[in-house]
């Protein structure tokens, strides 16, 4: 890879809509940058927070969330509360001095290929703007301290 | 963070296999690169084979990974091919011939979300290496599954009786197995009752239609509950309850013969909007035509002057064998049911809508199913084709097209039917009144067995056709010729002119629209809609008929515009796949469901509100939260929600989901 600043984004995708707008983005040989790896769920309902901390945590610069459309997510109406979540979830990573642009929510029905490429070009963009992310690393920063902390005594686990 | 071991402490032997898929992956990612890295880089987690092979999927690819399963005694495998839609099933199958649990293979796709849609061959290598990595430290803690095995209770229930869900009931009640069918109205049929000739053969609607309905309605196999509604589903696939409102007829079933004595006595006419499209009468107590099935009448309570003024009865004194009761009241009927069919049909688009067009306002715009009443030899004019006044026979018709569809103010997509209900109508008018009869389209859409060659003998017949969307339909006459018709302007863009066309009537070929109530009805039975209305399949070409819920299928106009040959091939494809189920006993459902840890929860009940199929429930005397297996689909919403982590997902565990994670940036760790 060349030196200029290469991000990756982890992308979370659901089952039935994202993730198969992401397969049909590919037989149609839509083109988009390889800076995003994309990671299956059943539904953007299924994304914990912490997937997103974690993300960051271990080295991505963005995190691209996907689902199926309002009022079209195949678990009904899971994806409202991806989308509760996530305006949430934005708030805190903000507050905790990450940048608004490196989290995005977007909306792709499976025969929105080309949709999806284009928010992940823009949100590639969008993020190679902002630059690497350096958040610093989780392992020996967290591990032993928090360990001690959250030490329970036999006598009280017993 | 992650876990190298599994929880046993075991390391696990993990086969890596990358495809080249010909060149398709080959093309664009060093394949052999990956493997090899994957062989040193990832030896740690337990990769004890990393191949890569011209096409994994075939038989002999197969049999690579079965051969190392036994030979190796792996324990785990991680295909890098195509997406996981594609051939999941695939190389789970082989994992099982080799006696691996087939839950233990992790497919990841590296041509769908790589090969085909990155061009820099560096870039392409390297993003596989991390997708498979991500596999690999995510397969590690999968778990061993076995599908859950549901038995299928024999009964079906139909919703809606028109020609999609008659068709469905027959082929399953021919097949021995005994169906439920619930109609709203007094009568089943649907549309294809309303209407007179079929396109494009101009069958008698009625003909082909009245021996179905009569076979549903004498058939051992089928309980019909007209003027009915579903209120209620519970349960799940192979085991539905529902619950049922049958409206009160106020007839007696026991004791009406049909003989329509009521009907002629009842002193209340009533205009008959729904199957007389507005055009004709009806009285307080019908049937909504002749041949209804059932034959016994409704008592329409707000029209009855008995129910409204508390006097009058005509009908129970004229009734020959004592079947009229106005102490009828609504009840509510329980069914078991294993699967449902949904076959609800459409509503017409709403003319009143395209103010411009005139319709309600100008007396000679009609809609297309007022035409369908108005040519119907059993209609309010007896099939005589004759403007607003009931007389005065049109010398001049214009149609038009793709009213309400294809068309950004309304909606966007083609109702299907139009075209060639357009064409119907104009040889229709033709025959019968030698009318010169305009066509308005904007393009012509007769693709089926026999469709294009229809529009060619109606356009042999010498109806004129003008390409181009109408623009206004007015009655203010502006040139000689004008004064007295109905104006239609519209610019042909053929011959690259406005026009002004004078005609005496004008046939709105109105679109189909999902029903007013479809989105309630999408959420009584737990399936999903599009933002139009129409309810979604399974999968659009390979799975027409299935939804998203296990044991709910759609046949029919509520899917989407369809004609009257698909909707019947719609109806029975739906019963095959019913019948498929029945014949098995029992059906194997993916093992992906969420499960509660009743140590670990605390009862706060955080996820009770969250599942859309109730599945969750809570148990006040242990304050701690369930979940039932059986209505789980596994979506994972509550296992995100659950603050105190005591819910977890098979198949898509935390602990798999944060490994992946783990995995995908691995080369960026450093």
């Amino acid at each position: 890879m060349s030196d200029a600043f290469e991000p990756i984004i982890i992308g979370f995708t659901c089952n039935w809509c994202s993730y198969r707008a992401a397969d049909l983005a590919g037989t149609a040989r839509v083109k988009y940058p390889a800076n995003i790896r994309l990671i299956r769920l059943m539904c953007s309902g299924r994304i914990d927070p912490t997937f997103v901390l974690k993300a960051f945590a271990s080295g991505a610069d963005g995190v691209l969330i996907t689902g199926c459309h309002p009022g079209e997510c195949h678990y009904i109406e899971q994806n409202y509360k991806a989308l509760r979540r996530y305006l949430l979830l934005k708030r805190s990573l903000t507050q905790l001095g990450i940048e608004a642009g490196r989290v995005k929510l977007v909306w792709a029905s499976a025969a929105e290929g080309v949709r999806l490429a284009d928010e992940i070009t823009k949100m590639v963009e969008q993020v190679k703007t902002l630059g690497p992310l350096n958040w610093p690393k989780w392992e020996g920063f967290f591990d032993d301290e928090i360990h001690s902390l959250v030490e329970i005594p036999e006598e009280v686990s017993a | 963070m992650t876990n190298f071991t599994t929880s046993n402490g075991n390391k696990e032997r993990i086969g890596v296999y990358v495809c080249h898929c010909g060149s398709n992956i080959a093309g664009t990612v060093n394949v052999e690169e990956v493997a090899a890295w994957v062989r040193t880089e990832l030896e740690g987690l337990g990769v004890l084979i990393s191949r890569d092979y011209k096409f994994m999927c075939s038989s002999l690819g197969q049999e690579l990974i079965q051969n190392d399963i036994k030979e190796l005694g792996l324990t785990r495998i991680v295909v890098g091919a195509c997406s996981p839609h594609l051939h999941e099933q695939t190389f789970r199958t082989a994992c099982r011939r080799a006696e691996l649990n087939p839950y233990l293979c992790e497919l990841v796709s590296i041509r769908e979300q790589i090969s085909w849609v990155h061009t820099d061959k560096d870039q392409a290598t390297e993003k596989s290496k991390a997708v498979i990595a991500g596999g690999v430290y995510r397969v590690v803690h999968h778990q061993p599954l076995e599908p859950l095995h549901v038995p299928i209770h024999p009964a079906t229930l139909v919703v809606g009786g028109g020609i999609a869900g008659i068709q469905a009931a027959l082929e399953l009640a021919d097949a021995g197995y005994p169906v439920y069918i619930v109609e709203r109205e007094p009568s089943i049929g649907g549309h294809m009752a309303q209407f007179d000739k079929t396109f494009p053969t101009l069958d008698c609607a009625a003909c082909i239609l009245t021996p179905k309905m009569v076979s549903v309605g004498s058939h051992p196999n089928i309980t019909l509950l007209t003027w009915s509604e579903v209120r209620q589903v519970e349960g799940y696939v192979g085991n539905f309850t529902v619950t049922i409102q049958k409206k009160a007829r106020y007839v007696n079933d026991e004791f009406c013969t049909g003989c329509a004595i009521c009907q002629e006595k009842c002193p209340k006419k009533v205009i008959d909007e729904i199957y007389e499209a507005g055009l004709g009468y009806r009285k307080a107590i019908y049937t909504p035509f002749p041949q209804a099935v059932p034959k016994y009448p409704v008592i329409d309570r707000q029209n009855c002057i008995y129910f409204q003024k508390g006097t009058c009865k005509a009908c129970e004194k004229f009734c020959p064998t004592n079947a009229i009761d106005f102490t009828q009241e609504d009840e509510l009927v329980t069914v078991n049911v294993g699967n449902i069919i949904l076959a609800t049909g459409y509503d017409l688009f709403d003319a009143r809508r395209v103010s411009q067009y005139g319709y309600g306002r100008l007396a000679n715009v009609f809609t297309s199913l007022e035409f369908e009443r108005l040519s119907n030899a059993a209609g309010p004019t007896n099939g005589d084709i004759v403007l607003r006044d009931g007389v005065t026979v049109p010398k001049t018709v214009g149609i038009v097209h793709c009213v309400g569809s294809r068309d950004r103010n309304f909606n966007n997509y083609c109702s299907v039917i139009c075209c060639m209900q357009g064409l119907k109508f104009a040889h229709i008018v033709h025959e019968r009144t030698g009318a010169t009869v305009y066509n308005f389209y904007i393009d012509m859409r007769t693709a089926y067995k026999a469709y294009d060659e229809f529009y060619q003998r109606v356009l042999e017949e010498g109806t004129l056709f003008v390409r181009g969307k109408v623009a206004e339909i007015t009655d203010a006459a502006r040139l000689p010729g004008e004064e007295g018709k109905l104006i239609i302007q519209v610019e042909d863009t053929l011959a690259g002119k406005q026009r002004r066309i004078p005609v005496d009537m004008v046939i709105l070929s109105s679109g189909l629209e999902p029903r007013s109530d479809a989105k309630d009805l999408a959420k009584l039975f737990g399936i999903s809609c599009s933002a139009d209305g129409w309810l979604i399949e399974k999968h659009p070409k390979l799975d027409p008929v299935a939804t998203m819920t296990e044991g709910i299928f759609i046949a029919g106009s509520v899917q989407g515009p369809k004609d009257i040959p698909t909707s019947v091939a719609q109806g029975a494809a739906a019963a095959a796949r019913v019948l498929g189920r029945i014949q098995q006993g029992e059906i194997a459902i993916e093992p992906i469901l969420a499960s509660v840890d009743a140590e670990k929860c605390s009862g706060c009940r955080i996820c009770n509100g969250l599942c859309p199929y109730n599945a969750i429930v809570f148990h006040d005397d242990r304050n701690v939260t369930e979940i039932n297996p059986a209505l789980c689909q596994g979506c994972g919403t509550c296992i995100a929600a659950c603050p105190a982590g005591a819910i977890s997902g098979t198949g898509f565990s935390d602990t798999q989901i944060l490994a992946q994670i783990d995995g995908l940036l691995l080369l960026n760790a450093e």
